[in-house]
């Protein structure tokens, strides 16, 4: 029986893999082959950080075998022209490749939408031109001369020799970059792909992750980069271009961009297929064409068509496994000290926000306190949105002041407002669909942790990740959600969502909660369920402000209302002064009479 | 009274989500039918598959054509034309061009009447007819939406939320249009969040909640349900 | 630097700046109306000019096969696509303007291509071969990527770049081309040496310009096309189909990029790969109008064409470097300017 447990899900692909590290050293297995391996482990690092710069971060890049160039040239530079050996070129290529990822990314992280990708173009074929005309790196001729890689005074020459450096850089990084997904760090990464709305909401600083994307995704090239100069011996501008850049997102695409293992899958057809392609096709066709140049064109725009997720992710369904133990004794999250007293949690004065000249809110005040739902009402378009994305810092408001526990927040950043206990959900639905309800949930508790970028990456965070997911899992269950939560959350109804929602912004430990629209898209006995939890955490001295339209859900459950009418406060009072207000009536419960 | 419209059994869904769920209307060929519900109960997301713009399981017949697989301009050449809730105009051209691409499908050859008609119905469009259209007021626009849509002489007019974001005074003028739209003898389908409003002017209603129909029937009917208004008004006597 | 100087490199960046002027207006339609970001624009300038050339030395250009391909595939995937529903007229149709149309194309060019014939009539069969790509190219690559995302169709596109690429390298060879001008007079204006055929590309891109001003806004199909651009849904919803908008972007596209090819091919020596690097300087200047607006397109079109004529006389190496660093500071503009679209 213990054979069949070893072969379960997950060893499947380990086992493959191991076959395939050990087959240079099977006898009789050509050389042409082994160095074929080694191009593929290189084609394999450079596709790994494009894994994690596209497929989790969202930033697509057509310029990464720039930074592959940059360290290569550095290192050939340092061991031809001044005789260092290549092992102590290697911290000076990365470092030299950080930097310049560390600059290049400050200006493209900034870019948004399709500016981003077209910035990597633009940036990617300058470096390649520049490369081509410093008479210092030799033009167009490169420089060659590079030495080889040495080991104890053996010159790593042939394809064998080289070829368990290469894969021992590859399944470093691999390993590292597992590590780094499945951390608080990577969890924001992840979260950005879907919008850095909701990632800034729970206290990701959405440009310092990015930029962490992006160098990340550079030195993985620069390691390339450093092993390609002394694998290949010599070093010209042409393998460095914008189509060399174009191919490694090729190979992301192909393998299938959201994979770690589909860096490598990406890199093994794509290598093969341009070798086999450059002995086949001209054969066929006679000679004089780019044929590879027409079967990558027609690979690229079929995958795009068929298979648009990639060859892993194919795999990936037969084999992943999301499940996740979760450790219940794990010591609890620090939670910050109940708030004590009856002064005001929020208050809100003359909010105004104008788009053009058209006041959205106008001159809109309220106060809140510890242990008190209340409700913002109004019709569609009355402003209650508006209000909501004011208050937690996503759009800047055009007047007033909002106090949150007497500090000013009004001007601060959304990151900054969640990390004064405020958390929230949305009116349309922010979950990153790819990631499993329970990560979700998690991000939720991102400020509430601290590993970092290197210490997850080297999983020394693995007591804190514990805390996270099972105070994620307690907040699931209290949201009637645990039986979901290995679930990826894009397979949620819209009512489990909402709540996985409300579960997200608990993980916060907030003081604040504001929910958008919860009860829409709930069923009858779901709202019940709802009106429940919101008056336990009201019970435990929760503030909670309440944009809603059921107004059974409204009239039932809050403490008090403000009705918003064309972006003007038109009454404030207990829900039944609010029933027999004749304002309220006019505005919201129509009547053309 | 004759169907001009019926629908059965239609689904739609946003990948794994059903936002509609197997319901069935059906159109008389004048007066108005309204559709009513909640935020998020699907009733934008029936007028746009009704109009083929997104795509739905089951099957919808025009005046006895099956019409399941058309595409939104084929049924915008049968008679049907959607204002949809975002009103979807072309913002950085002038009135005029909006509302003659409004018959750019049908009735093109009759274009110049209908514009006449449009400026007749919707004297401040006439005023502003060469001012861009992103210039325009709420109320403006959303004239300029249903006059582009009526360039096309439609059979079937369906709205959704045409009072949306709109002052009561000019909420008033736009139920007005709508019920003189009606006395011509176009058939109109119309969302609208104010239900008692809706269900004063239409003939008929139903009541979408979470994607299906819960309820339908004479307008007269469910403005007296019981039911209905304390979900709406959240008022229990 | 003189004013004989300043001129000659104004003058330069005119020529240059035009072409771009045309192309990123092409980019500007193509993305407004389809959301492709099309790298593969410049190809079509190679193509059209290399194609004039061939027909210009009484040689069959290699493009006619592709053109031939793109029809016999994009009829097929149409019947795959419509075989619930085709009509008599409709299987009629898709064989005249698919297969039938292209293949007699590619007759007359094999018949006609030895013959020394005018001027006027080489460029317009250039024409006829190159531009009906464009539509073909969007039926049958993008049209089944319709839903997605930019990014996605932006990846597309270097594709469809990468296609033909190789395909010019196997049509026109790596050898360069240049066509003999239409008019082989110089003048001179001042201190300056003008050639005719650069007054010519100078004129008939004004021309062109205001064609386009004329199409989009004077005509009813201008205007569809515009408000396809402006909003899609809209478009439809008066029923105006987006594959009929696709289509007609594609189709101006394809052909600004040809008779841009044919317009400078006597000015420069064309090679089957020289068009990424002329399309991606329109797209610089597409990127400077944000994608939105025609004559921002123009105005920083003219301004890349100057800029490059400066680098290209000051530091002639680090021509591209300068002119692709360019592209930064502008793209941070951009980006900064850009509303926030993330919300729906």
């Amino acid at each position: 029986m213990k054979k069949i447990e070893l072969m379960n899900n997950r060893s499947i692909p380990l086992l493959i893999a191991l076959a395939a590290l050990l087959a240079p050293y099977i006898p009789g297995v050509p050389l042409f082959w082994v160095s074929l391996l080694n191009y593929i482990g290189l084609a394999a690092l450079v596709t790994l950080g494009l894994v994690v710069l596209t497929g989790v971060g969202g930033m697509t890049s057509f310029g990464q075998a720039a930074f592959v160039g940059i360290s290569a040239y550095t290192t050939a530079v340092l061991s031809v022209k001044y005789g260092i050996s290549p092992w102590l070129t290697l911290p000076v290529s990365i470092l030299l490749t950080t930097l310049s990822a560390f600059l290049i990314g400050l200006m493209t992280v900034r870019l948004s939408g399709h500016y981003l990708p077209l910035g990597t173009i633009a940036w990617g074929i300058a470096i390649s031109y520049l490369f081509g005309n410093l008479e210092y790196l030799g033009r167009y001729n490169g420089i060659s001369g590079v030495p080889p890689l040495s080991i104890g005074g053996i010159e790593l020459i042939e394809g064998r020799q080289v070829y368990p450096v290469v894969w021992l850089f590859v399944t470093v990084s691999v390993f590292m970059t597992r590590n780094l997904l499945d951390s608080r760090t990577g969890r924001a990464m992840s979260a950005l792909r879907s919008g850095k709305t909701s990632a800034e909401a729970f206290g990701v600083n959405t440009t310092r992750t990015k930029l962490i994307v992006f160098v990340y995704a550079g030195v993985l090239a620069g390691l390339a980069g450093w092993l390609f100069a002394h694998i290949q011996r010599a070093v010209t501008p042409s393998a460095f271009g914008i189509n060399a850049g174009i191919e490694y997102l090729l190979m992301a695409v192909v393998g299938g961009a959201g994979h770690v293992y589909g860096a490598i899958v990406g890199a093994a057809v794509v290598v093969l297929l341009k070798n086999q392609l450059q002995d086949i096709l001209p054969v066929i066709f006679g000679q004089g064409g780019n044929f590879e140049s027409i079967a990558f064109g027609a690979l690229l725009i079929l995958a795009l068509i068929y298979a648009r997720d990639g060859i892993w992710a194919a795999i990936d369904q037969r084999f992943s496994n999301r499940q996740r133990h979760i450790n219940r004794d794990a010591r609890p999250l620090e939670t910050a000290p109940a708030r004590q007293g009856d002064a005001a949690l929020l208050t809100v004065e003359g909010l105004t926000k104008r788009f053009g000249g058209l006041a959205a809110v106008n001159d809109v005040g309220f106060k809140l306190k510890p242990g008190e739902i209340l409700g913002l009402l109004g019709p569609n378009g009355a402003g209650k949105s508006t209000t909501f994305n004011l208050l937690t810092g996503v759009i800047p408001l055009t007047e007033g002041k909002i106090w949150i526990d007497g500090v000013r927040v009004d001007g601060m950043l959304p990151e900054e407002i969640a990390a004064r206990g405020v958390a929230r959900t949305f009116q349309h639905v922010k979950l990153a669909p790819e990631m499993t309800v329970l990560e979700n949930v998690a991000l939720g508790a991102h400020l509430r942790g601290h590993a970092g970028f290197v210490r997850g990456m080297l999983r020394l965070d693995r007591e804190e990740e514990e805390r996270i997911f099972a105070e994620a899992m307690r907040n699931l269950e209290r949201t009637g959600l645990a039986d979901d939560a290995f679930q990826l959350a894009g397979n949620l109804s819209l009512g489990a969502s909402r709540m996985a929602e409300i579960a997200r912004a608990l993980c916060l430990a907030p003081s604040l909660l504001l929910l958008d629209e919860p009860a829409a898209g709930l069923r009858r006995f779901e709202k019940e369920e709802l009106a429940k939890l919101l008056s336990s955490l009201r019970a435990d001295g929760m503030g909670i402000l309440l944009v809603e339209h059921d107004m059974e859900f409204v009239m039932g459950l809050t403490d008090r209302i403000v009705v918003l009418d064309f972006g003007t406060r038109i009454a404030e009072g207990t829900p039944t002064e609010i029933q027999r207000n004749p304002a309220v009536q006019e505005a919201y419960l129509g009547g053309l009479q | 009274m004759s169907v001009l419209l019926t629908a059965t059994d239609l689904s739609v869904s946003y990948g794994k989500v059903v936002a509609v769920h197997n319901i069935a209307i059906e159109l008389p060929g004048s007066g108005i039918v309204t559709l009513i519900g909640a935020n998020g109960a699907g009733k934008s997301t029936t007028l746009l598959s009704l109009m083929g713009v997104l795509p739905a399981k089951g099957k919808v017949m025009f005046d006895g054509i099956d019409i399941t697989r058309s595409p939104v301009e084929e049924r915008v050449e049968m008679g049907i034309s959607l204002v949809s809730e975002k009103r979807d105009l072309f913002s950085s051209m002038s009135v005029e061009d909006n509302l003659r691409l409004g018959c750019y499908r049908r009735n093109r050859s009759h274009g110049g009447e209908a514009l006449e008609e449009v400026f007749g119905r919707f004297p401040r469009l006439k005023e502003r007819r060469h001012q861009l259209a992103a210039t325009l007021s709420g109320g403006e626009r959303q004239m300029l939406a249903m006059g582009r849509a009526l360039m096309a002489r439609p059979r079937l007019l369906m709205l959704d939320e045409p009072s949306l974001g709109l002052a009561p005074l000019i909420v008033r003028d736009i139920f007005r249009i709508v019920t003189d739209l009606k006395d011509s003898g176009i058939a109109i389908l119309l969302i609208e969040q104010n239900a008692r409003a809706a269900l004063e002017v239409a003939s008929a209603g139903y009541v979408m909640e979470l994607g299906e129909i819960t309820t339908h029937g004479p307008a007269g009917e469910l403005i007296n349900d019981r039911r209905l208004i304390e979900s709406y008004l959240g008022i229990r006597q | 630097m003189d004013s004989t100087i300043t001129l000659f490199l104004v003058q330069d960046g005119l020529i240059n700046g035009s072409i771009y002027a045309l192309l990123a207006v092409a980019f500007v339609l193509l993305f407004a109306v389809t959301r492709i970001i099309f790298v593969a624009q410049g190809d079509f300038v190679a193509y059209g000019g290399l194609t004039f050339a061939a027909l210009q030395q009484g040689s069959v250009p290699g493009s006619i096969w592709l053109l031939a391909g793109l029809g016999v595939i994009a009829g097929i995937l149409e019947f795959l696509r419509e075989r619930h529903t085709l009509t008599r007229p409709r299987i009629l149709g898709i064989l005249a303007g698919d297969f039938i149309a292209p293949l007699a194309l590619v007759g007359v060019v094999i018949l006609v291509a030895p013959y020394d014939m005018p001027y006027l009539f080489d460029m317009a069969l250039a024409l006829a071969l190159v531009v009906p790509m464009g539509p073909y190219i969007y039926r049958i690559c993008f049209r089944p990527m319709a839903n997605a995302s930019v990014l996605v169709l932006l990846i597309g596109s270097v594709g469809v770049h990468w296609l033909m690429i190789g395909l010019g390298l196997l049509f026109f060879g790596a050898e360069g081309y240049r066509a003999a001008p239409m008019f082989g007079a110089n003048f001179v204006v001042g201190p300056v040496l003008v050639s005719a055929q650069s007054l010519l590309v100078m004129g008939a891109t004004l021309a062109l310009l205001v064609g386009f001003y004329l199409f989009f806004g004077r005509t009813l199909a201008g205007k569809a096309l515009m408000a396809a651009a402006v909003n899609a849904r809209g478009a439809s919803l008066v029923g105006i189909s987006p594959s009929f908008s696709g289509r007609t972007a594609f189709l101006m596209a394809a052909f600004v990029g040809a008779i841009s090819g044919i317009l400078i091919s006597p000015l420069t020596t064309l090679y089957y790969d020289s068009g990424f690097l002329i399309g991606l300087k329109g797209f610089v200047a597409a990127i400077v109008a944000g994608f939105a607006s025609f004559p921002l397109a123009v105005a920083g079109a003219i301004a890349i064409g100057i800029a490059e004529a400066v680098s290209a006389f000051f530091a002639s190496a680090f021509k591209e470097v300068i002119v692709f660093s360019l592209i930064l500071p502008v793209l941070i503009w951009r980006s900064i300017r850009a509303p926030h679209h993330e919300e729906d």
